[in-house]
């Protein structure tokens, strides 16, 4: 391990100040499956981790039907897909919570740490797009909003800037009639890396779809939105030819690298199979909702 | 360049109080091992894939190389070395010696104590169940399946025993 000093943070304030005296190497430190190992194997510079585990905010987790809900973004995972508020709300997320890592990453791993890692293949990012998640910035101006699919730059790039880390992940109330679904393609049954992921929100009004969001992941520098597929149901009847015609879009938005968990065609065939699957699967809740 | 400082940690290992040095760029691996001389804690790949290294901290399964010695000032941690009683090894010790669940023993502890973790949450798992909370406990010699009769066999002794 590189050398490095800890400081744990009981407020944000504080966490504010460690940060800023801690200089460019200094790391906010969340759950630590992802930033311990950079650290170990140098992939990261980091002189100060800055623990922010202690501030009550980051470890909160909120549901309100007006409000929506609010998860610190250190909660980890255990506690967001055991929650019933989410379990209830927000299935695409706790369907993706429930299989990042094994169950000793999700005794530590956090949503926000998930995001600020910023891997193109991270399973919760293309679920928190879908479903508008906002991402509560603090820094040492203030506090700031950031919609989490304007978060990612690049792989392990975000826009985060010196002193800035995420204190809060917010989700609205879905509207009535909408249902969340959340897919992954792995080789395996458990404990892998997507080789592509896929979200789905979609509302409906009687057979007619009346908003969608879709988000992918695995299949570009970061996970991304794809608009094309959601045009292609939105204003139209559910039916076999327009989720075709989104797994279609699905496929052309996916600019995939080919490497050892996937070719380029696989990756592409696959953005096509699961959006088709989390769209029909989305439908399905809404018309329970 | 960089430094790392020397730290006391307080924390409860085991059941019993314990305040020990430690460097601050020490991984709670590096720290149960070295520091403390637990060396039931394995060190397998050391980037949380194996399982080998996990222990229980403050009630949860946690891979001991992905949490820093520093963060566990006021925590309980559960090694394996915590798991036998005075009088008898733990149902699931006893249960993976008699069922040579285990060859060269390197994951043994991770899996014990991610055994233990499963049955304090879910006394009664199906084997679908154990197989999905192991699956982050890598073992390459036992292929798995005497593994989970193994801690099958665990769950109901200690069902028997409430």
């Amino acid at each position: 391990m590189q050398a490095l000093r800890y400081a744990r943070a009981t407020s944000i304030d504080e966490a504010m100040r460690m940060l800023q005296e801690g200089g460019e190497t200094a790391r906010v430190l969340a759950g630590g499956t992802d930033v311990i190992v950079q650290a170990r194997e140098r992939r990261r510079v980091i002189g100060l981790f800055v623990d922010i585990k202690h501030i009550p905010e980051v470890m909160a987790l909120e549901y309100d039907p007006q409000r929506g809900l609010r998860i610190g973004s250190a909660v980890p995972l255990y506690r967001v897909y055991g929650d019933a508020n989410v379990q209830r709300v927000y299935p695409a997320l706790r369907a993706a919570a429930h299989v990042i890592g094994g169950k000793a990453i999700q005794g530590r791993a956090s949503l926000g740490g998930n995001l600020s890692n910023a891997s193109p293949a991270a399973d919760s990012i293309p679920t928190m797009m879908a479903s508008e998640a906002v991402a509560e910035i603090a820094g040492p101006n203030g506090r700031r909003d950031v919609r989490v699919n304007e978060f990612c730059t690049g792989p392990g790039r975000n826009v985060l800037q010196p002193g800035e880390f995420v204190v809060t992940l917010r989700f609205p109330q879905p509207a009535p009639h909408t249902g969340q679904a959340w897919e992954r393609f792995i080789p395996r049954n458990e404990m892998d890396i997507a080789v592509v992921n896929a979200a789905c929100a979609l509302t409906l009004s009687g057979d007619t779809v009346t908003a969608a969001r879709i988000a992918i992941g695995a299949v570009a520098p970061t996970a991304i939105m794809v608009p094309a597929a959601a045009e292609a149901l939105v204003g139209r009847r559910l039916t076999d030819d327009t989720i075709a015609a989104a797994g279609a879009a699905a496929k052309d938005a996916a600019i995939p690298i080919e490497d050892m968990r996937g070719t380029v065609r696989q990756r592409k065939h696959l953005a096509d199979v699961l959006v088709q699957r989390v769209v029909r699967a989305a439908a399905e809740k809404a018309r329970g909702n | 360049m960089a430094t790392s400082e020397r730290l006391v940690i307080t924390a409860t290992i085991n059941g019993d109080e314990r305040t020990f040095l430690a460097d601050s760029r020490d991984s709670l691996l590096e720290a149960l091992r070295e520091r403390l001389d637990l060396k039931g804690v394995k060190e397998g790949c050391n980037n949380g894939n194996c399982g080998a290294c996990a222990v229980i901290l403050d009630g949860r399964l946690v891979n001991s190389c992905c949490v820093m010695a520093a963060e566990i000032e006021g925590s309980r941690v559960e090694t394996v070395e915590g798991l036998a009683g005075p009088e008898a090894l733990h149902p699931l010790q006893q249960c993976f010696l008699e069922g040579a669940a285990l060859q060269c023993g390197i994951c043994t502890p991770g899996f014990l104590m991610s055994s233990k973790a499963l049955l304090a949450e879910n006394p009664a798992p199906t084997d679908e169940e154990v197989r999905f909370w192991l699956a982050g406990n890598l073992c390459r010699c036992t292929g798995y399946d005497k593994i989970i009769e193994a801690v099958q066999a665990a769950a109901e002794q200690m069902r028997a025993q409430k």
